[in-house]
């Protein structure tokens, strides 16, 4: 998912931050905090203190936000964002060295010292423990980066994945409103006003069951098998219409199968492959089947038809139906679901879908 | 004039009504001699009847209304007038773009019937005009053209166009239990033949069962012409080109001594320099 994240979000967020007021804020109370610190033990001039700290903290921020920087600029030429761990710990620790060390010599040079190396006359433990010390704004400094960087890449994940969300959705109802079967079930509807009047009202009828049913479909996440069953029947309905007798229909659902709850218009887009691909390729049309049966744990659903058959099939057409079914089923039951395409296997060919979800809705697996 | 004979081609019985019913109402002499309900009897039907007019369905099973359009240009007997044609299409954007460039009649389903009456008028000029003064050859070039224009729109085969697949350098023809592995450069044709592709060398010939729509993508274009809606020549092996009177182009190969046919609509890639 971080992958696809947009890099430039990620990179805005690792832009400097030297005109963002609530950086110097920090710093300043940083340095405000230290003086009060070190005035505890150390008896000086608080406003010299004062500024020997700020410098100091201010040259460690500066120094490791520059570095930092750097290495951003030459890692994210390979991959943006966030750069490796040790190139974080290494400018950190170079940052709080060149920091200290300039900012301890201007902030000598303020307190009237001159130039003075601020790491002079101190033995090697109390340059340990100073150089420990500057390490606070370096810290906070990362650990500020980090924040915004993490709160970036989330939004911009967010706002991905609504996007795709957004998109999938569109190219459903794209797909199941696809604009060649509407207009020519409405110009088939238009005939038959004319012709038979009573034949046409039940087609409009049909026709209002599946639209209504496709700008439904996503907003229930489940609903009764009988209710799915009813809306393939519109579907075939309509092409029944359409092809005459090129398609002949069977669907067969056991009663006491009828308040199992499925996601809507989940067998709507095998269907139509079923018709668009299978069927109405072939000259001579065929049949299309829809079963659902159970062998007490699971609901098996099937979808076949007599048509051309999935050689023939496969370079017309594009797979959408039947990976957002399988995304479906696995979004909502996890592994408990699946979903398998094959060749019918007895004489009559064509192509046999089959897939198994649970009877009852369990909770989806994450 | 005798009354105008139309062929309506289109695989939903009910549309095929409701056209020859508002053609009846709009233009009572026009006499419909015959209904297809796929591009291959379309094919053979418009052959048979020669109609002045052929409405033909885009989508159709086995073969859609384009390639049966471009297959009755190749095949019609040169003394007699190519109909008019009019695509119906429900809805195919590149079709129509292609239909506009071409300047080809083409009605959108479901058909308006101020829109068809105007189509009809617009025929109907058109087959007076034609009588006036355009001969067969004329029409058959003129529409021709029209359909090489055609040739390769993005939906001519209604379908979505895998991309680049790469280029076949052998082809592997079975034979029983053996894949005979035919490298390219000796393939003198493809020939379409029912389900199969014949694949002729100069000194032997196999059979592959992938459609010739699906090889040819596989092809270097350079190298082989596709010269007939079933044939496909390697051009090396194209010894001479000799144009027929009937529009057609007689190919004599190097290495075979069966001669090839150039249709109409592939005759201007043999045009001398």
């Amino acid at each position: 998912m971080s992958s696809t994240a947009s890099p430039h979000a990620v990179r805005q967020s690792t832009r400097w931050p030297l005109t963002q007021g609530r950086f110097w804020l920090t710093l300043l109370g940083m340095s405000v905090a230290i003086t009060g610190l070190l005035l505890l033990f150390n008896r000086q001039d608080p406003w010299l203190m004062f500024l020997n700290t700020a410098s100091i903290t201010f040259g460690c921020a500066l120094s490791i936000q520059i570095l930092l920087n750097l290495a951003i600029r030459i890692a994210g030429e390979r991959r943006p964002g966030w750069p490796p761990l040790a190139w974080t710990v290494g400018a950190v620790l170079l940052g709080t060295v060149l920091g200290y060390t300039l900012g301890g010599l201007l902030g000598n040079l303020l307190m009237g010292r001159g130039m003075l190396n601020p790491l002079s006359g101190l033995n090697s433990r109390q340059v340990l423990a100073s150089l420990a010390f500057a390490l606070v704004p370096g810290a906070i400094i990362v650990w500020y980066y980090h924040t915004r960087e993490r709160l970036a890449t989330a939004e911009a994940q967010a706002q991905n994945a609504q996007r795709l969300a957004a998109e999938n959705q569109l190219r459903l109802l794209q797909s199941q409103l696809e604009p060649h079967m509407l207009f020519n079930t409405l110009a088939n509807l238009r005939v038959l006003i004319a012709l038979d009047p009573a034949r046409a009202q039940t087609m409009l009828d049909r026709l209002i069951g599946f639209l209504r049913a496709t700008l439904n479909a996503s907003r229930l996440p489940l609903h009764p098998l009988s209710e799915e069953f009813a809306r393939v029947d519109d579907y075939l309905a309509l092409m029944t219409v359409r092809m005459d007798t090129r398609l002949q229909v069977q669907l067969h659902m056991p009663p006491e199968l009828a308040k199992v709850p499925v996601p809507p218009l989940l067998l709507q887009p095998l269907v139509e492959n079923c018709v668009k691909h299978g069927l109405e390729p072939q000259v001579a049309g065929g049949r299309i089947e829809v079963k659902a049966a159970s062998d007490g744990h699971q609901l098996l659903l099937t979808v076949r038809d007599t048509g051309v058959g999935l050689d023939a099939a496969a370079t017309s057409g594009t797979r959408f139906g039947l990976s957002q079914v399988k995304e479906r089923l696995h979004t909502l039951y996890g592994p408990a679901a699946g979903l398998n395409i094959a060749a019918a296997t007895d004489a009559e060919g064509g192509t046999l879908v089959s897939l198994h979800l649970p009877l009852t809705p369990t909770s989806p697996s994450p | 004039m005798t009354a105008a004979t139309a062929l309506i081609a289109e695989d939903e019985p009910l549309l095929a009504a409701g056209l020859k019913a508002d053609l009846a109402r709009l233009w009572p002499e026009l006499q419909v001699v015959a209904q297809a309900g796929d591009g291959a009897q379309a094919l053979a039907l418009a052959l048979q009847h020669r109609p002045q007019l052929c409405f033909l369905d885009i989508r159709m099973p086995g073969m859609t209304g384009l390639e049966a359009a471009q297959a009755m240009a190749e095949d019609w007997p040169h003394d007699t007038p190519f109909p008019l044609l009019v695509f119906v299409t429900a809805y195919d954007q590149y079709a129509l773009q292609a239909f506009e460039a071409q300047a080809v009649d083409y009605l959108v389903k479901p058909v308006d019937p101020a829109r068809l009456a105007a189509c009809v008028s617009r025929l109907q000029s058109r087959l007076q005009d034609r009588l006036a003064r355009q001969t067969p050859a004329d029409a058959l070039q003129a529409a021709v053209d029209q359909l090489r224009g055609l040739i390769g729109s993005a939906s001519s085969a209604g379908t979505t166009a895998t991309a680049n697949p790469p280029r076949m350098t052998v082809v592997p023809a079975q034979v029983g239990n053996v894949v005979h592995m035919v490298p390219v450069e000796q393939v003198v044709y493809f020939e379409a033949a029912d389900k199969y592709v014949r694949v002729v060398t100069a000194d032997r010939e196999h059979l592959i069962r992938l459609p010739l729509k699906d090889l040819l993508p596989q092809l270097d274009p350079q190298a082989f012409w596709q010269v007939h809606r079933g044939t496909v020549v390697q051009a090396r092996y194209i010894e001479n080109a000799k144009r027929e009177e009937s529009g057609k182009v007689t190919l004599r190969l190097v290495g075979r001594s069966e001669t090839l046919t150039a249709s109409r609509l592939y005759a201007h890639l043999f045009k001398g320099l």
